[in-house]
């Protein structure tokens, strides 16, 4: 089932009286294809969740239409939308056991969809099985692990086969192992059910890892959607590049004059015919190599060794306050006792951003 | 360490003390007492040890319409004070305008002075030369004959007596209900939305469960207090309870004590004993039964 959403805007009003309304969501405009992992991505305080309570239909629309397929969903309860929810803290309810939670949505079922109690029981073990929790049914929450509980909450949303799956910040009970597990297991329960599945996160990693489909948002308004390698090595403003990699992309004040790109005195890339202008750059950790001779120079601080690769710890000039990080291959020897490391740079992990408007500048390389 | 544990019993004992003279030698007093037959308190003396002093209070028919009195007491008002209260503050929890002045409004009883109550309870229910009392006139207005609620028929009289308990005792547990209603997290009731409940499963299902510790408290606090019922009853009928049929056990204890028929602190013992006893039977089972029901 795809998801379509129209100019979708939900403004708050000010708790404050005379104050400007809060707009969560503005203006939004996308198509979340049929049967994909989407991670919904950005800062605290975006409007993610608000995004997800719309399509879910907790909250109403100030302006714009959600459709599921062919279908007008905007003004319809929850219930009639057929769309699964799973709460950031789960929302177990602490006094049924996992057996009764899961089938708490069938039991709501009236009349025509009215189910025996063999069918809800067969339907919830089905459902507990598809998240691996078939022998905890007769357990309630409070003895049971984080991560098993958030099985039991995709559980109970999935029993009903809801036509669209929302979670909202699913890993960020998790401690950082099980996060990894669990994450997987939600790509494989997604690819089981081919059910479309919109997530919210704050994580960069996590929505890069396992969604088919990024949505990069901020302050409510839509920054890119794309492919998750997409989006990263070609990241339409500032933002989007800062937000998106681990470490996260270096920024240098650098400038533009005939032609080339200057960081700071360092003339370290032909951009052809751009205008002369005052630019960020931002370099990608992994688009720096080591080089005798390269053309930026920056002040050494020290190696962090990881193991599969290095990790070179810098300073720039044009990049005051900052620290330089950039990912080198375990072959290259770095002379920790000079003060300085100088590298070439990869031209396709530069990235141009207008210092007015942040927005992306492309050169030819 | 032996240094250590005298300074703590050095620390314990102002509490110890007080408890001892204040809680601990009263109760064995009082168990001593009332197995003393013929104790006289002003010559501190006794014929001889025994169980005639519970016979005694077991055969009294005043003690037995106490008995009696409390009972209906305790079975009409715990269940009505809690539920209402469970309906009031379900309302208060709904509302959003005007809920702090709802709030204050019914809490006033609790901060009111028993015997100002009485006093205005007396206004609306007791006859005097000049007027029937306001209950009356509305009872007249719709064409009823007036009743004499202060010292009429006994139906009357309990009447007023539930009534007047459950007013004094509701804005507790509305205190009470209202904030366990407001610590459910919200988290619950959106889940249930997603599923379609309906509003009356939410309550049966979800906020019931939830709150259900808190009922359960003021269940067996409220059979506590309504046993220990006294003060409201003199504010309602004055201090000779026995005449007016109205008596409760507490009170019952009070009059053999110090009533005009007093000076028997054996029978007050062994009438006290006898409450304590029911209090921490009534309990018991209460718990038995919340550990049944109270999931969580």
């Amino acid at each position: 089932m795809k998801v379509v959403l129209k100019d979708l805007t939900k403004r708050f009003k000010s708790r404050v009286k005379g104050d400007p309304d809060v707009i969560a969501v503005n203006d939004f405009d996308f198509e979340i294809p049929d049967g994909q992992l989407v991670a919904l991505l950005g800062p605290s305080g975006c409007g993610k969740s608000t995004m997800l309570n719309l399509i879910c239909g907790l909250e109403k629309p100030t302006e714009g239409r959600i459709f599921f397929g062919e279908d007008d969903v905007t003004d319809l309860p929850p219930e009639n939308r057929g769309v699964g929810m799973v709460f950031q803290n789960y929302a177990l309810y602490p006094h049924m056991t996992v057996a009764q939670n899961i089938m708490f949505p069938l039991q709501n079922l009236k009349g025509d969809q009215k189910l025996s109690k063999e069918a809800m029981s067969e339907k919830a073990l089905e459902a507990a099985r598809l998240v691996q929790i078939e022998q905890l049914m007769d357990r309630k929450p409070g003895e049971m692990s984080g991560g098993q509980q958030q099985r039991v909450a995709i559980a109970r949303a999935l029993v009903k086969r809801p036509r669209v799956l929302l979670l909202d910040e699913p890993l960020s009970n998790l401690d950082a192992r099980l996060r990894l597990q669990t994450r997987e297991e939600i790509r494989r329960i997604q690819r089981e059910t081919k059910i479309t599945t919109l997530f919210v996160t704050h994580d960069q990693e996590e929505a890069m890892s396992i969604s088919d489909m990024i949505v990069v948002m901020k302050a409510g308004i839509l920054q890119q959607i794309g492919k998750p390698q997409e989006v990263y090595d070609d990241p339409v403003n500032l933002f989007v590049a800062k937000f998106l990699g681990t470490p996260a992309i270096n920024v240098f004040d650098g400038s533009i004059r005939d032609g080339k790109l200057y960081v700071g005195d360092d003339c370290i890339l032909d951009v052809g015919d751009i205008p002369d202008q005052e630019v960020y750059a931002g370099i990608r950790p992994e688009g720096f190599i080591p080089d005798e001779n390269g053309p930026l120079c920056c002040g050494l601080t020290g190696i962090e060794v990881m193991g599969r690769d290095t990790s070179v710890v810098s300073t720039h000039p044009a990049a005051p306050g900052a620290i330089i990080r950039s990912i080198v291959s375990t072959e290259c020897r770095i002379d920790t006792s000079l003060p300085t490391v100088r590298f070439s740079v990869k031209p396709y992990k530069t990235l141009i951003y207008s210092r007015d408007t942040e927005e992306r500048i492309r050169f030819r390389f | 360490m032996k240094n250590n544990q005298m300074k703590g019993w050095l620390y314990l004992l102002p509490a110890l003390l007080f408890l001892g003279a204040f809680m601990i030698y009263p109760l064995v007093d009082v168990v001593v007492y009332s197995f003393e037959e013929g104790y006289n308190s002003a010559s501190q003396t006794f014929f001889g040890t025994g169980l005639y002093n519970y016979s005694y209070v077991l055969h009294d028919p005043y003690f037995l319409q106490a008995v009696k009195n409390t009972f209906i007491l305790v079975i009409f008002t715990v269940p009505i004070s809690t539920g209402l209260g469970l309906l009031i503050s379900l309302g208060l929890n709904s509302i959003k305008k005007l809920k702090d002045l709802y709030q204050t409004v019914f809490f006033l009883p609790y901060v009111t002075n028993t015997l100002a109550v009485g006093l205005v309870f007396m206004i609306l229910f007791k006859k005097t030369a000049y007027t029937d009392g306001m209950v009356n006139l509305l009872i007249n207005l719709f064409g009823g004959a007036s009743v004499d609620f202060i010292d009429g028929p006994y139906w009357a009289k309990m009447f007023v007596m539930c009534f007047y308990t459950i007013w004094i005792v509701l804005p507790f547990k509305i205190l009470i209900l209202t904030s366990a209603l407001a610590s459910v997290d919200q988290v619950y009731y959106n889940a249930a939305k997603v599923d379609g409940t309906s509003k009356w499963r939410i309550f049966t299902k979800i906020t019931l469960p939830m709150i259900s510790p808190m009922i359960f408290y003021l269940v067996i606090t409220g059979f506590i207090g309504a046993f220990k019922a006294y003060s409201d009853a003199v504010a309602l009928f004055g201090t000779d309870l026995n005449a007016a049929g109205m008596n409760t056990i507490v009170g019952y204890v009070y009059d053999m004590l110090y009533g005009n028929s007093g000076g028997y602190p054996s029978y007050a013992s062994a009438a006290a004993l006898i409450l304590f006893a029911i209090v921490l039977t009534i309990t018991c089972i209460n718990l038995l039964v919340s550990r049944k029901n109270v999931q969580y």
